[in-house]
């Protein structure tokens, strides 16, 4: 017989997604994050994320290009990875700095490690990290425009009483340091975005919109963001509730809304690689971020808590996902049956 | 009312519109029909006619080789040419007896029967000797299935037409076209079992004509009843089917009957009541051709024996020649490199297309964005499975419940970087399977 047709194992039909569909879809989930970044901090904040992808993308392809790789800068990854990069870092920093952190991130977190899909953190927080150690100074400056000149404007009332007085050493800060010393910030300024921080992560509306796209399009799952956000949310609160703050509620949705916490959550808790894939291991890791986060801002420093805490949650991922590896379909039955039959 | 369902599974493009409302023409066979001995589970058949011999149609040509096994009849009447070596749909070469068809069509005289004067081995007797086997794809014997080790826990025959396969419609066809049929061969397996047992016809959601005559089919039968499931693929499977129903379930060491629970393929339970009521033995089957690349798919009533290229022959050939041909639907179904393979008793389909969409896909790494373990009815991790898999590590593959595995495929349709993960997997299954056969083989000699 002539005719011949092709040959391969079932199944003979694959879903449309791929991986470059999904990065394609996270980078449009960042969208009105990073426009609203830009508009609110200027051309400068521009110049910053697009070299940060430019020189993720570059660093990827001249590695895999000099060791004879198969090149997969096609599949979007790395432009996530600088995209989170340039998110991260502070408006007014020296584009050098993140170009740095963009090779660090794609060279030694990704590629030393296997290339996509085998970095045990993520890319883009490992090289915040990395940049905030290296360069603390400039990765903590928020050089205040004319337009955050006052940010202390902003400051409503109190939580607590004994706070007054310290509002002039904390010009140029962040909000999240406002609210660690006890200060009410304005709650409809820090969800809408016009407060300092690094590029991405001031509009907690934007990343919301950003995230619950992500779900509609079953790119993530509601578990790990919900999770994490919600056990910091109720950790919080107690905190604020034994501080004696005056509404600790409020207190809780303004930490909610400042500093990285909603950018890390949607999307770099979020990150595939790095997080558990077992439905328990998944709500484990989410509490863990949470407490690690509370710990981070409401004992320790302050700040970069969201960075360090999922961090940490990457790094034992595969501790979680070992432990709470599924059960197979009608295997606990199995075993009940044999403990009943031992006891009897 | 609450749609029946089962945790995990995927939903492929159905593709059911291209052949659901073509109602089942009879095929003719050609001039050579092919009788494969081994086309069920178990010990291949034993052929009882010599070359030159003459035969009619529903003429028993090899018996059952074993317990586990099942007859096989002529469909045809003429000359037996030869007993050789033929290719099945898999690929494989086994045993087969060559009938050249005399286009008489001379037919031995069924011998009708009245289910309710035979006693419960007489019925089983009677589908032992017909050769029915479990006509959706599996092929175990019927009569082995239908007599359990202890008939008493039986509570429920599920009666399969949830037909989640995409493409595939003969079973739907059947429900539409023959439904007091499937309930004659319903209420003979009932009586098989204790008064308590129910009988569930499960359809899906997709198939409302299928349900609404079903139902009214089983209205006076009190211990019948019609359950809605919800389309998701692979709600068929028996497994997820017991589970969706019953709430029960059942690992790889376990038997249905372990759960009290029968099932059995629409197209089984017809071959049931063909086998009791007329006497009639299973010669032939309901088949659907489909697929984009098909001018005229349908649904067709033909012969064991016949060749598939006949059958697409006969229904009006090809829009385009195709890049891929499947015996079954595309989800598990044998991909053919040439149509020139005889129908058994458990092919159901042909599904043809255009395109290959599995040659298209570039495998690239594995992102563990975890949509392999969403999908797996199983409850298992896929994506770990086929990387022990790759690194032929036997041991953490059966830690992590490899054996488990129903080689459904919804993990290789979701993975977004077309890992062919159900292919690592079911080989490794059978490895680790095989070689536990050889040291159980091993331990009992020494």
């Amino acid at each position: 017989m002539s005719e011949q047709y092709k040959v391969s194992v079932s199944p003979h039909v694959r879903d449309s997604i791929t991986t470059s569909k999904i990065m394609l879809y996270v980078i449009i989930a960042l969208m009105p994050a990073t426009i609203f970044g830009i508009i609110n901090f200027g051309a400068h904040a521009l110049l910053i994320v697009c070299v940060s992808i430019a020189s993720a993308v570059a660093s990827e392809y001249c590695y895999e290009k000099l060791l004879k790789k198969p090149i997969t800068t096609n599949d979007l990854s790395a432009v996530v990875t600088g995209l989170l990069i340039g998110l991260n870092m502070p408006p007014q920093i020296a584009w050098w700095i993140p170009v740095v952190g963009s090779v660090f991130a794609i060279i030694v977190i990704k590629q030393l490690y296997g290339g996509i899909g085998q970095n045990f953190m993520n890319p883009a927080l490992g090289a915040r990290c990395f940049l905030l150690i290296a360069f603390s100074g400039q990765m903590t400056t928020y050089a205040a425009g004319d337009k955050f000149a006052n940010l202390a404007d902003f400051v409503q009332g109190e939580f607590t009483s004994h706070a007054a007085g310290a509002l002039d050493a904390l010009s140029g800060a962040t909000p999240l340091a406002y609210l660690k010393q006890g200060y009410d910030f304005n709650l409809g300024a820090l969800f809408a975005g016009n407060v300092t921080g690094v590029i991405g992560e001031t509009s907690a509306l934007c990343l919301l919109v950003g995230g619950i796209f992500l779900l509609i399009m079953k790119i993530i799952d509601w578990k790990i963001p919900v999770i994490y956000l919600g056990s910091f949310g109720v950790l919080v609160l107690i905190t604020a509730a034994v501080r004696g703050y005056s509404n600790p509620c409020l207190y809780m949705l303004e930490e909610l809304c400042a500093g990285g916490i909603m950018l890390g959550a949607w999307f770099m808790a979020t990150d595939y690689v790095t997080s558990p894939i077992t439905y328990n291991g998944q709500i484990i890791y989410a509490v863990f971020l949470g407490v690690m986060t509370w710990l981070f801002r409401m004992v320790g420093s302050g700040s970069e808590g969201v960075s360090y805490a999922i961090i940490l949650g990457n790094v034992i991922t595969p501790m979680i996902e070992h432990y709470t590896r599924p059960r197979a379909f009608g295997i606990a039955k199995e075993k009940k049956q044999k403990k009943e039959a031992g006891a009897s | 009312m609450g749609l029946f369902t089962f945790k995990g599974g995927v939903h492929p493009y159905e593709g059911k519109e291209l052949a659901m409302d073509q109602a089942v023409r009879e095929l003719k066979p050609g001039k050579e029909l092919v009788y494969l001995l081994s086309q069920h589970i178990g010990a291949p058949a034993k052929a009882c006619v010599a070359k030159g011999d003459h035969v009619l149609a529903g003429q028993k040509i090899a018996d059952a080789g074993g317990f586990v096994s099942a007859p096989v009849y002529a469909s045809v009447s003429g000359t037996v040419t030869g007993i050789e070596k033929r290719k099945n749909a898999t690929g494989g070469l086994v045993d087969a007896i060559i009938v050249e068809n005399d286009d008489k069509y001379e037919s031995v005289t069924y011998e009708a029967g009245d289910p309710d004067k035979l006693s419960r081995d007489e019925i089983l007797a009677k589908i032992r000797e017909a050769g029915v086997v479990g006509m959706g794809g599996a092929g175990f014997p019927t009569a082995v299935k239908l007599a359990p080790k202890d008939p008493s826990v039986v509570d429920h025959i599920l009666v399969n037409g949830s037909e989640c396969e995409p493409y595939l419609t003969s079973d739907y066809r059947c429900m539409l076209e023959q439904p007091e049929k499937i309930v004659g061969g319903l209420a003979i397996i009932l009586k098989l079992f204790d008064a308590k047992c129910k009988g569930v016809i499960c359809i899906e959601n997709n198939k409302p004509k299928a349900i609404e005559i079903m139902k009214k089919a089983v209205q006076g039968h009190a211990n019948m009843s019609v359950a809605v499931l919800k389309t998701k693929y692979p709600e068929g499977a028996e497994r997820c089917l017991i589970n969706a129903i019953t709430g029960r379930t059942v690992n790889s060491k376990m038997l249905p009957a372990d759960a009290g629970c029968v099932v059995d393929n629409v197209g089984t339970v017809m071959a049931v009541y063909d086998a009791v009521k007329l006497g009639k033995p299973l010669i032939d089957r309901v088949f659907t051709l489909s697929g984009d690349a098909v001018k005229q798919p349908g649904n067709f009533l033909v012969p064991v024996g016949m060749s598939y290229q006949e059958i697409v022959d006969q229904a009006g050939g090809f829009k385009q020649q195709p890049e891929k041909m499947i015996s079954g639907g595309p989800m598990m179904g044998f991909a053919l490199f040439d149509l020139n393979v005889p129908v058994t008793k458990t092919s159901g389909a042909i599904t043809a297309f255009l395109k290959d969409q599995v040659a298209e896909a570039k495998e690239t790494a594995c992102i563990s964005c975890g949509r392999c373990l969403h999908g797996c009815p199983a409850r298992l991790m896929p994506c770990k499975l086929a990387d022990f898999a790759e690194h032929g590590d036997a041991e953490s593959f059966e830690a992590y419940y490899g054996l488990e595995c129903v080689n459904c495929g919804s993990c290789s349709y979701q993975c977004p970087a077309k890992r062919p993960l159900a292919a690592e997997i079911n080989m490794m299954r059978q490895t680790v399977l095989a070689n536990k056969k050889k040291q159980a083989q091993a331990k009992k000699k020494a």
